[in-house]
């Protein structure tokens, strides 16, 4: 698994002929598609949590979503990177994607902080999960409310060429994509496994008490 | 229809309820006005009116906001909403109740403001008035759910602005279009989609916010 990520963290940039600024995509767009897939997953596991009431699914849920955050702020650090190489700017809010990464960005914030605020328990565990759910059902709403702003934000509206791939430039895409997806997953896992252990631990020294 | 006189009676005991006590409304008002007036010395006098409208939004969301974090304190002081969950009526209506009643508080208070803001500084367009109340009622279902879930917490006054705003994003995107926009109508679509989305999913989970 790691030699997967490493290779196609390196040897997938090799690919691409595009000037450098360019081979950012390769790592900014697979890291925002994850984020998008993690936010999506968390939201699932929480509207399990309240359909079945099964305590485990907060656990997942939430390391879900922290991954998701995490996601996150890599792809507006990238953003903004790319964002400066190629237009010149740190930060652009004629870019749709950056401008909902940013929405995104603060509502997780604010779940951490309702989290973070509650007792824990059944009621934090399903608070969360309610607003996990609103997180997912806001990304189309305000991906259609960012298109709509556009036109009074910016009466001219900046049109960019969609990068036109060839088969390798895809190929090195695709790798990565799979790689970062692959790395995300591993990070759930590995934190998912750290938070049980260290519930387990806790209980057990209830228990010793 | 039991629902509905559920609905209607848990509405009309917030109504007394600041009837007798007067501890929202004046606030609202007060709150709304005086913001008029910093707008009024925050922006420099030769920006246009469009402004003036990106303004009126955040009044309206800040207001809100106000009335929100007000709306569950008389439960929690007295511990009503253990009682209201208790009671044998469906859960949601207490959310329903508690929407209406602030919504109808927002209305008041806007009924204050936006002749204030035409008066300061500029008309308000048929399009703007309609979206007026569409982000009132986005804002008051999604508000009231989320207060609900703040009120449980230990930083609540604190906590629900950040619940909140993010949220609120998509609310003052179609606000701000549909009072500046020539073709205003298509925001109004959203917020009327986003309305309908938001009403229906803070109905259907305020269950689980309020249960132990």
């Amino acid at each position: 698994m790691g030699l997967a990520i490493v290779l196609s963290l390196f040897v997938a940039p090799e690919d691409a002929d595009q000037g450098v600024s360019q081979r950012i995509f390769y790592i900014h767009v697979p890291i925002a598609l994850t984020a998008y897939f993690c936010f999506g997953l968390g939201a699932w596991k929480a509207l399990l949590l309240l359909w079945r009431g099964s305590e485990r699914y907060d656990l997942e849920s939430y390391v879900a979503i922290h991954q998701g955050t995490i996601f996150g702020s890599l792809t507006l650090i990238t953003g903004a990177i790319w964002a400066k190489a190629s237009w010149g700017v740190w930060w652009t809010w004629s870019s749709n994607q950056l401008v909902l990464f940013l929405v995104l960005f603060l509502f997780y914030c604010a779940y951490f902080m309702l989290r973070f605020s509650l007792e824990e328990g059944p009621r934090r565990a399903r608070s969360s999960a309610v607003y996990a759910l609103f997180g997912v059902v806001l990304i189309p709403v305000s991906f259609l409310a960012i298109r709509l702003a556009e036109d009074f934000i910016h009466p001219t509206v900046f049109t960019r060429e969609g990068p036109q791939m060839t088969a390798t430039m895809f190929a090195a895409f695709c790798v990565t994509w799979a790689a970062v997806t692959l790395l995300a997953y591993v990070l759930y896992r590995v934190e998912l496994v750290g938070k049980r252990l260290d519930a387990d631990l806790r209980e057990l020294r209830e228990a010793l008490r | 229809m039991t629902y509905l006189a559920d609905v209607a009676a848990l509405a009309r005991k917030d109504l007394k309820v600041e009837l007798r006590a007067r501890d929202t409304l004046p606030a609202m008002l007060l709150f709304v006005l005086s913001t008029l007036v910093i707008f009024h010395f925050a922006l420099p006098s030769d920006t246009g009116d469009d402004a003036a409208y990106g303004l009126l939004w955040v009044a309206i969301v800040f207001t809100a906001l106000l009335g929100l974090a007000r709306a569950w304190v008389p439960e929690h002081e007295h511990g009503v909403l253990d009682g209201l969950v208790l009671a044998p009526c469906d859960r949601s209506a207490i959310w329903l109740g508690k929407t209406l009643a602030t919504l109808a508080f927002l209305l008041a208070a806007q009924a204050v403001a936006l002749p204030a803001f035409t008066l300061f500084f500029a008309p308000l367009s048929a399009t703007a008035l309609v979206a007026v109340v569409l982000v009132d009622i986005g804002i008051c279902a999604v508000g009231s759910l989320l207060a609900a879930m703040a009120a449980a917490g230990r930083a609540r006054e604190l906590l629900l602005p950040l619940l909140l705003l993010p949220l609120a994003i998509p609310l003052v995107v179609g606000g701000v279009g549909a009072a500046i926009s020539p073709e205003g109508e298509r925001y109004l679509l959203l917020l009327a989609l986003y309305d309908g989305i938001f009403a229906v999913l803070s109905w259907a989970s305020f269950e689980y916010v309020v249960t132990e």
